[in-house]
């Protein structure tokens, strides 16, 4: 049956009146409960300022909040120590979020039964979508920061999953303004790296949204887990920064454990982390700021065994290389747009692409070295005598984020993210049974969309109505055709609507 | 049944019940402050436009200013010292004469620097154009920029070379002019009438202890506290010297104000020289 042009033009109408009359009551119920955006909880009850003073959209930092930041969470008004404030001034904030969210990810292999004589029976497997929706939880944050005493500051960041499993996210001590030189700061502990765009301060919270892909992108079937720049890691660092903040250098030393306590992995291992950028005055632009990082370091591809192969803890020897380095653009476009663009080019070693190197069983959080003997349960180990796969090359990419923002006030901040994450270099080898792998393996791409509105801030609790959407494109990372064998591509959408608060 | 006289009677009546809080107070309203949107300043080469500071003061000031920048703002209770009430246009840090407007440049410099000891930060992260803009929106709230021109700054001679014999001469101005008796003979804000001190509106005021290593609220450059009590601190109780203090002797007594300071300096090292007595509160005040 055909259907004709006006009946679509006709539906069309309808969805836009309908889009429009939705659009009109969010537009109104944003206008008529404007309140005025008030202090975030910890650092706000000691200062009084409001939150929007220090963050572009909570938890976004802007320029000032920066700045406050870099002094070790102070004013530096003479006000700073503790002993100014009430005694019973608690610089603690929990932050949660109930959400809705809807995941709908393609190309999953699933098992396939079909009914003979009423027994369900085995037929083998297909390749479908899988959708599911529900209502959740985010993980629970319990931020504690402030100062012991003028110029010696603290953080401490017990953070669980959404099954209120704990660890400890962020734990520093920082040193600063030495010898009252703003140049001269130090803290030592488990921090976030110096990323101008911050991804603990991330503003977006989907599964794949919530990071930053070119922070965490690995090549297919690697084993370096140890240079993803968004995980907080643990080491000391150095920071300098000139009065007005403008200009900004910073060196870390690390643990290549990518935050894992313990010692549990690779230690002995270490990388060097080095970030610098300056501000520029543009006017009624804004100030705009441009810099680099860059990463290097090693991490163990050999584990001391025992037991048949159980590799213990702490033991890991055979370092081999890897890099990340990229540059940072800030860009403001006025008082309300604004964009930041990253870049990186990363390459590990030729172990690592091969699948050497971690140990863990998961990254970052809490994970444990694996305990099922190699090569069964845990990565290849690089014991001697191990030779690499024939073909086997130094995997190298390169990235960027390009995260832009337009924010109508303090309460209302719309937000767009484009990432893409490309191989220049595949490891081959192993990777793709003994051939070379296709050069867009693992490529990925990736859009996040939304906006976030805070009804009502107070200096003691904050709350921000979340809505996101998120889609997320890897090119060869599916489930092989079951017909031809050759490599799927993943498509993954989600989309998330939240009440995202802090007391 | 009401007679259409007796409903417009009633309507009019209620309109004018509605009007009577807004005509009988005199009180800063909004509207009033929009008729003020083209206030400017100028910096240097540099305009600011009161209109386009709006989001800016909304972001980072009326927490503590208030919306009508009456120092009301909602975190304004629980600090002190107290937020500046802009409605009045009076302010401490000028290089005007007392009694007179500051410059569009004072007043740019005062959001630069912050003010030491309170609630309001160094916004240095601010471009010059922000900052200008929100020199022109400080000057919307209040009418004495539409009635008055600012004063002209005063003139601060070169500073001559720090010499023993200024620092000693420094204390006499000190003990002449009884800048011990809020400060202390030490300097430390412990004065007979330090704790008799309130500000122009009767709030409780101290005086300024040099000697606990923080900074004057208005700068602490030698020019900076020569430019303090030349000028005084206006809605304090820190009054202008202009009158009773010549230029030079005014150089004499920063010297000996920074020998009090924590800060390593000439000065310190010659009054340690020296072995310089604080004042004696109880000496005949010389003449000058």
């Amino acid at each position: 049956m055909r259907v004709s042009s006006s009946f679509y033009l006709r539906n069309i109408f309808r969805f836009a009146t309908s889009f429009a009359a939705v659009a009109l009551v969010l537009a109104s119920v944003v206008v008529t409960c404007s309140q005025p955006a008030n202090a975030l909880p910890a650092f706000a009850r000691k200062y009084g300022l409001r939150c929007s003073a220090c963050h572009e959209s909570w938890p976004m930092l802007n320029y000032f909040g920066q700045k406050f930041k870099d002094n070790g969470y102070q004013l530096m008004n003479d006000r700073d120590a503790p002993i100014w404030q009430n005694p019973s001034y608690w610089p603690v904030v929990f932050r949660i979020t109930p959400i809705w969210h809807r995941v709908s990810t393609g190309k999953v292999e699933v098992d396939t039964y079909s009914s003979v004589g009423g027994v369900p029976t085995p037929t083998g497997s297909a390749i479908q979508r899988i959708s599911s929706s529900g209502f959740d939880l985010s993980g629970l944050d319990f931020h504690t920061g402030g100062t012991l005493e003028k110029n010696i500051s603290f953080y401490l960041l017990p953070s669980s999953d959404s099954t209120g499993a704990f660890h400890f996210e962020q734990v520093f001590v920082r040193f600063d303004n030495i010898a009252h030189s703003p140049w001269l700061n130090f803290k030592m502990g488990r921090f976030e790296l110096d990323n101008l765009l911050s991804e603990k301060r991330i503003l977006t919270l989907t599964g794949n949204g919530g990071v930053y892909q070119t922070y965490h992108f690995i090549p297919q079937g690697d084993g370096n887990i140890f240079g993803q720049i968004g995980d907080n890691q643990l080491g000391m660092e150095y920071m300098g920064h000139s009065v007005d903040d403008r200009t900004r250098i910073s060196a870390s030393l690390l643990s290549s454990s990518d935050g894992n306590v313990g010692l549990s992995t690779t230690a002995n291992a270490y990388t060097g982390f080095v970030a610098a950028s300056q501000a520029f005055d543009a006017g009624r632009l804004g100030v705009q700021r441009l810099g680099f990082y860059a990463m290097a370091g090693e991490a163990s591809t050999y584990y001391l065994t025992s037991g048949g192969g159980i590799p213990i803890p702490g033991s890991g020897i055979g370092n081999k290389g890897f890099s990340r380095e990229g540059f940072v653009g800030q860009f403001y476009f006025g008082p309300h747009v604004g964009l930041t663009v990253v870049t990186q080019h990363g390459s590990d070693n030729v172990w690592f692409g091969q699948g050497y190197g971690n140990a863990e069983a998961t990254d970052g959080n809490g994970g444990t070295t694996c305990t099922t003997p190699i090569p069964n349960g845990c990565p290849p180990n690089n014991v001697p005598g191990t030779t690499l796969p024939a073909g086997s090359q130094a995997p190298s990419w390169n990235g960027v984020t390009a995260e832009g923002h337009y924010i109508y006030s303090p309460q209302l901040i719309f937000i767009g993210r484009y990432e893409a994450e490309r191989m220049s270099q595949q490891a081959n080898g192993n990777i793709c049974g003994g051939v070379a792998c296709p050069s867009n393996l693992g490529n990925i791409s990736t859009y996040t969309i939304g906006f976030r509105y805070n009804p009502f801030m107070t200096s003691r609790a904050g709350l921000a109505w979340h809505n996101e959407y998120n889609w997320l494109h890897q090119d060869g990372t599916g489930p092989a055709n079951l017909t031809t064998g050759a490599l799927t591509n993943i498509n993954t959408g989600e989309i998330l609507i939240g009440l995202d608060f802090d007391f | 049944m009401r007679t259409r006289l007796q409903n417009w009677t009633l309507l009019l009546g209620s309109a004018a019940l509605l009007a009577f809080p807004s005509a009988s107070s005199a009180q800063l309203t909004t509207f009033d402050l929009e008729t003020r949107m083209g206030a400017e300043s100028h910096v240097g080469n540099i305009t600011g436009h009161a209109k386009d500071a709006k989001g800016d003061y909304r972001r980072y000031c009326v927490g503590c200013h208030g919306t009508l920048g009456d120092g009301n703002g909602e975190v304004a209770p629980w600090i002190d010292p107290k937020p500046r009430d802009f409605q009045l246009g009076i302010f401490k840090c000028r290089s005007t004469p007392t009694g007179t407007l500051p410059t569009d440049q004072d007043l740019f410099d005062t959001i630069a620097r912050g003010l030491d000891r309170s609630n309001m930060p160094q916004w240095s992260t601010f471009t010059k154009q922000q900052r200008a803009d929100l020199v022109a929106w400080v000057k919307h709230f209040s009418p004495r920029w539409t009635n008055e021109k600012p004063g002209t700054p005063i003139q601060i001679p070169p500073e001559p070379e720090v010499t023993a014999e200024r620092i000693k001469a420094g204390r006499d101005v000190f003990a002449r002019v009884q800048c011990w008796k809020c400060h202390g003979v030490q300097g430390m804000a412990n004065g007979p009438s330090a704790s008799t001190l309130q500000d122009d509106l009767g709030r409780p005021i101290q005086p300024f202890n040099f000697t606990d290593g923080t900074r004057p609220k208005c700068g602490d450059t030698d020019q900076d506290i020569y430019r303090i009590f030349m000028t005084g601190l206006d809605g304090t109780p820190m009054p202008s010297f202009a009158d009773n203090i010549k230029p030079d002797e005014a150089w004499d007594l920063v010297f000996y104000l920074r020998t009090f300071m924590a800060q390593k300096s000439k000065e310190k090292e010659l009054a340690k020289q020296l072995s310089l007595k604080p004042v004696d509160p109880n000496a005949p005040v010389a003449q000058q």
